[in-house]
């Protein structure tokens, strides 16, 4: 495998050619803030957080997806990078039905730490407030579409991690939604594994657990009763 | 140097921001001796005064009262500062923004869950008229910082205080602006 060198952020780096302008930075110790990229699945290239400045062209490209050439200089943290990343944590905002204080991810969640990260503390456009759904038919797991950032994390963790491809998006432009199966309840869905990928993967709190919320607990009662039954009456099935 | 003129107001929130702010405790005591608290929901004080310095405004916009006096607030005041969340974002206040307008959330609240007398509150002059649409303090007026927060931490509140009383220009950075 052929070695590439090339600068980031004045520093002359070396890394192989198939690899990406992310990659050979974050090799260096260089961090380029992400937030749709997941290690070990594939780049989608959309939350564009990662747009870095290439010597000689006027275009920011993803360094999620660009690779490495030789002789490239890259900056990831200007002036103009900054101004664009906190735009676009602002869009995300905006887009959606954010709401913190009030999320179960408050505190654990990548879409609040971006803005902490690109200095966000108002949002200087216009809200949406988009009529968003939730759904709660799965047993184990809910999706609340009000925080979905359209990452497709979940979309790429379910396909490449766990072979199901439960999710996909449908729709388009501001429509765009992420679905199970043919668009169908999640809890009627034929291929999901529950396994929870796709929750692992979400870096805000649109796919949670089901019960970890306030007066959600289920003390699951009943199974206490079959096994009292089971042992007492021998009663093995219900 | 002079003491600031610093005043505190109430719109569209819990009061949450205001319980945070007293939960400053003790160093109550210290900023009464840099500061005069000259309007606040905490004391009886009717009137939004002249020449404040400095103002935190915990709410958002939600009704037609708080759209009238955040202008007076803003042409009293040199630094209008929005305190928490509510202010900031919209936040809880803007929950409903979704639903279109005020009217489902009226609804549910005085026709569909009260067991006595369910009616509407209509009283003019009394009871302000809610927005269709709740909306971040800078929305508007002009707001010169912003102190996020549901609601700021007491220690995210007193650095903002002595930045003001400092004379220095606040915008907070990292921890300071997480919201929620």
């Amino acid at each position: 495998m052929s070695v590439t060198t090339l600068t980031i952020d004045g520093k002359l780096i070396s890394a192989s050619q198939d690899e990406t302008i992310l990659d050979a930075a974050r090799g260096a110790g260089i961090q380029i803030p992400t937030l749709c990229y997941v290690d070990g699945l594939s780049a989608h290239g959309g939350c564009r957080l990662c747009l870095v400045e290439i010597g000689g062209s006027s275009r920011l490209q993803p360094a999620c997806f660009m690779k490495v050439a030789e002789g490239m200089v890259v900056q990831t943290d200007t002036e103009k990078l900054r101004e664009y990343r906190k735009m676009i944590v602002e869009l995300l905002f905006a887009e959606g039905n954010h709401v913190c204080s009030i999320c179960v991810a408050n505190g654990n969640c990548e879409l609040q730490t971006q803005a902490m990260d690109v200095g966000m503390d108002h949002e200087r456009l216009d809200y949406t407030y988009p009529q968003r759904q939730v759904d709660l038919s799965h047993e184990r797991f809910g999706i609340d579409h009000n925080r979905c950032i359209l990452c497709t994390r979940c979309v790429r963790a379910c396909d490449e991690l766990e072979g199901a491809h439960t999710w996909d998006v449908a729709g388009r432009g501001s429509n765009s939604k992420v679905v199970t199966d043919l668009n169908q309840p999640w809890g009627d869905s034929p291929t999901c594994t529950s396994c929870g990928k796709c929750f692992m993967a979400c870096p805000t709190g649109a796919i949670f657990k089901q019960g970890a919320t306030v007066a959600e607990m289920d003390h699951h009662r009943a199974k206490l009763e079959f096994l009292v039954n089971a042992r007492e009456k021998k009663q093995w099935h219900v | 140097m002079a003491r600031l003129k610093l005043a505190t107001v109430w719109l569209g929130g819990c009061s949450g921001c205001h319980m945070s702010f007293l939960d400053l405790d003790e160093w109550l005591i210290d900023l009464a001796q840099l500061a005069d608290i000259v309007f606040t929901p905490i004391m009886d004080r009717k009137v939004y005064p002249e020449n404040v310095d400095a103002v935190l405004v915990e709410g958002a916009i939600a009704n037609e009262d708080h759209f009238e006096f955040i202008q007076d607030v803003r042409e009293r005041s040199k630094l209008l500062i929005s305190f928490g969340d509510c202010a900031v974002t919209g936040n809880v206040t803007a929950f409903r923004n979704p639903l279109g307008s005020a009217l489902p959330v009226l609804e549910r609240s005085y026709l569909e869950l009260p067991d006595l007398d369910p009616h509407l509150p209509v009283e003019p002059g009394i009871v302000p008229r809610l927005l269709e649409r709740v909306v971040p303090v800078h929305a508007v007026v002009k707001v010169d910082a912003y102190l996020p927060g549901c609601p700021p931490p007491p220690d995210r509140i007193r650095l903002a205080l002595e930045t003001l009383v400092a004379g220095k220009p606040l915008e907070l950075h990292g921890k300071d602006i997480k919201f929620g």
